[in-house]
């Protein structure tokens, strides 16, 4: 119960902080409210505490006033008493009634003190009264003792619930003195004190309310332009490059609005310059491409004409047209993949997606890259299962396999290369192991880059363009997936496609792991599992271009580092 | 005798390239270097096969197919430079019959005019139907109720080969290899265009056909008869 009590304040408290935080009106309008209500607070205070003195001090001042002239009077009434007379408590009843009569009657308004209450006593020689008119009882002992010594005496006193303010003077008479009170009511001083209070705070709750609401205005102006602000940049950073804030008056505001719509026309500009030479460029390949055709068919033909005829040629002829047929195969792949990576980069590249059984587009790769295999005398290991299904593109998925068993082929010294196949619920990949001569530390990273060569004295069997890989990334790219490199120098090297089963999917980890676990027991005992850790994660935030997994992995100290390199969707956004 | 192509090249070293490659197989060969001459070659020349570049000065490679197959029958096979689908795409429902993209090799373009100039001569006489369609092989003729419809050959080959096994479902592949000459896979698109030119002819609804039926997931097959 408690606790569920303590949740909710710690929510509420967590709201308020958001808005706290997020609302720089809320943050003015709470901040003025507070300090204002303190100096109204203190102010209130000072007021009435000023109006209470006064209104005493103004009841007291006439209080006196009158105590005197009742006094006098009264000493001039009984002048002639004796305070030990048997019958002196009637004596003393009748000047009092004669007195609240007079007094009441004679003063100026201005002088009156209102309403009293009087009270007469004889007091004997050990200080104590015999008679008196009047509720002696109410006056305070204190007040009595000092009107004995013979002074004028003042005190406050409630008295049945009214506060009072006394006064008590003696007053002669032909024996012993009498003990002269006057008792004045403060309660409509105190009604008059509630007033100004009761006043003061509902004017002081009215005064926040309003200076609330104003305050509250006056920060709207300010913050409103400030918040479009922000609205027409959070648009112009989705892309919309046309937003510009309305300029309004010439102040701070349409200020900032007008260096706001500088600055946005400035980059619209640049984007837009930057947008076209890429557009430019993009085009410029594609044409260049495209008008190398005709040409190299013709040179195509040409040669095929010579090639065909080759045996009746002497024999430097005949090299020379089957060198020519050779460099040619090769020209026209380059060309292919030129085009190919320009219509890519201009996004211009279409998935042509569709359900297609993985076993079968992983066979076909292989088999157009089998007489490559036969050529290096390398071993094809195929570890691949039939009915695994995804939503891909089969010629690019087909295309991304060949080229990276033409790679393997390629650096895998003739060692046996691995193809295996792996699945899960929302994702396909496909692995391939060589174990040639592997990757430099830094190199995984480089590999997917364009015309890049590990070794450029390495002899190229595949005759590959250079481009492969990088088309292969960018299909993968396409499909929402991962292509990533591993690789050790003397271990080999290893290339992972992931791809989501479904079009639009997403990827969060990959079924087959990146970094090979098949190494000497060892090694396999102190990193598997890190080693996984490591490429999965890698592939997580689907980061890359540098060596993810070299710290992770350094502690093959005689080994050297292994370099796990993703390229994931995510990696030039 | 031999056969003869007309070849439709704004590009004269390929024309000339291709001229001497096509007589080096066996054909006879004539050259316009341009899409308004092509039309009028058509007509005078009467090729068996018009070989015709897409990109042609003066005319659209594609407006001179589409007049081409306005008036005539004849295969065509397309030159293009471009393999992006809409071209091809473009292209073959303009009225072309197959294409070769730059840079081709010599023996497979003669491949592909071979296949479009394959005219089975000892066919038995076969009448053939499906539906209201019915089919005279031998004599190409086609007619639905009596009243006769023009096909390409190609098309009338496509028909065919459905007609001919009416309760089996063809592939795109396996009808590529039939009707198009193609050994390895090829572009499907093919199949999937010259599918709709036919249907545009044959049916009496294009949009719910009766004759060419779509199986989904697998091929096209006869309706039937």
């Amino acid at each position: 119960m408690f606790r569920g009590l303590g949740h909710l304040i710690a929510e509420l408290q967590a709201i308020f902080g958001a808005a706290w935080r997020r609302s720089l009106q809320l943050r003015v309008a709470v901040s003025t409210l507070a300090l204002c209500s303190g100096v109204m607070i203190v102010l209130g205070l000072l007021l009435q505490t000023e109006i209470a003195e006064r209104l005493v001090q103004g009841k007291v001042d006439a209080a006196r006033i009158q105590m005197e002239t009742a006094t006098a009077e009264l000493e001039r009434d009984l002048s002639g008493v004796n305070p030990d007379d048997e019958y002196v408590a009637g004596t003393l009843n009748k000047a009092l009634d004669r007195l609240s009569v007079t007094t009441l009657t004679d003063q100026p308004s201005t002088q009156n003190a209102g309403d009293f209450r009087a009270v007469l006593a004889t007091e004997d020689a050990r200080g104590g009264n015999q008679a008196w008119a009047g509720r002696l009882d109410t006056i305070p002992l204190d007040l009595r003792r000092a009107v004995q010594s013979g002074a004028l005496a003042v005190e406050f006193k409630t008295v049945d619930g009214v506060p009072m303010v006394i006064y008590g003077q003696p007053v002669r008479t032909a024996g012993r003195d009498l003990q002269f009170y006057l008792l004045f009511s403060l309660s409509a001083e105190q009604r008059t004190l509630g007033l100004v209070q009761s006043t003061l705070i509902v004017g002081g709750l009215v005064l926040i309310l309003l200076l609330a609401a104003v305050t509250s205005l006056v920060t709207r102006q300010v913050v409103r332009p400030v918040q479009q602000a922000a609205e027409v940049a959070e648009r112009f950073a989705d892309g919309h490059l046309e937003e510009r804030m309305p300029v309004k008056g010439d102040d701070e505001v349409a200020r900032l609005a007008e260096s706001y719509n500088e600055m946005a026309g400035s980059i619209q500009s640049q984007i837009r310059q930057l947008e076209e030479f890429g557009a430019l460029q993009r085009r410029f390949t594609s044409d260049v491409s495209h008008e190398l055709r005709t040409p190299l068919t013709t040179v195509r033909m040409a040669a095929d004409v010579l090639f065909a005829s080759r045996d009746q040629l002497p024999a430097a002829l005949r090299r020379s047209s089957e060198l020519l047929v050779e460099e040619l195969d090769r020209f026209e792949a380059l060309l292919a993949d030129l085009l190919e990576i320009s219509r890519l980069d201009a996004g211009m590249a279409e998935l042509g997606a569709e359900r297609t059984d993985m076993q079968s587009v992983v066979q076909r790769a292989v088999e157009a890259v089998r007489g490559l295999a036969e050529e290096s005398g390398t071993r094809l290991e195929l570890d691949v299962r039939a009915g695994v299904y995804a939503e891909i593109d089969p010629r690019r998925v087909e295309r991304i396999v060949r080229n990276l068993v033409a790679n393997a082929l390629d650096h895998g010294e003739g060692k046996p290369v691995q193809i295996r196949l792996g699945a899960d619920e929302d994702s396909v990949a496909v692995l391939v192991r060589d174990h040639g001569l592997g990757l430099r530390p830094g190199e995984a990273g480089l590999v997917f880059n364009r015309f890049w060569r590990a070794d450029s004295s390495r002899a190229r069997r595949s005759g590959g363009t250079g481009l492969g890989l990088s088309i292969s990334l960018e299909d993968a790219r396409l499909h929402g997936g991962w292509l990533q490199a591993w690789g050790e120098p003397g271990r080999g090297a290893a290339f992972r496609l992931t791809l989501p089963r479904k079009v639009g999917g997403e990827l969060d980890g990959s079924p087959l792991t990146l970094v090979p676990t098949d190494e000497p027991m060892d090694a396999v005992l102190v990193h598997s599992t890190e080693s996984t850790a490591v490429a999965a994660g890698a592939a997580e935030d689907g980061a890359a271009s540098s060596e993810v997994g070299q710290d992770g992995l350094a502690t093959d100290g005689a080994g050297g580092a292994d370099h796990v390199t993703s390229a994931g969707i995510g990696e030039q956004r | 005798m031999k056969s003869r192509v007309l070849v439709v090249d704004d590009d004269p070293a390929l024309s000339e390239m291709l001229s001497i490659v096509l007589r080096g197989e066996g054909f006879d060969t004539a050259v316009v270097s341009d899409g308004p001459r092509a039309l009028p070659a058509v007509r005078e020349l009467r090729p068996d096969v018009v070989l015709l570049d897409l990109m042609l000065p003066g005319m659209n490679g594609i407006d001179v197919c589409r007049a081409i197959r306005a008036e005539s029958g004849v295969p065509i096979v397309m030159l293009t430079a471009k393999s992006d689908t809409v071209d091809v795409v473009l292209g073959l429902e303009s009225g072309a019959d197959d294409y070769v993209i730059k840079p081709f090799k010599p023996k497979e373009l003669v491949a592909r005019i071979r296949a479009r100039l394959r005219r089975t001569d000892d066919e038995p006489a076969e009448l053939l139907s499906v539906g209201e369609v019915s089919i005279d092989v031998p004599a190409h003729q086609v007619s639905r109720s009596g009243q006769p419809i023009s096909l390409t050959p190609l098309e009338f080959d496509l028909l065919v080969a459905l007609a001919r096994k009416p309760r089996q479902v063809f592939t795109r592949e396996v009808l590529l290899e039939q009707v198009w000459g193609y050994r390895h896979a090829a572009d499907t698109r093919l199949v999937n265009v010259h599918v709709q030119r036919l249907r545009s002819k044959v049916e009496r609804d294009p949009e719910r056909p009766e004759v060419v039926l779509t199986v989904r997931g697998v091929g096209y097959k006869a309706g039937p008869p």
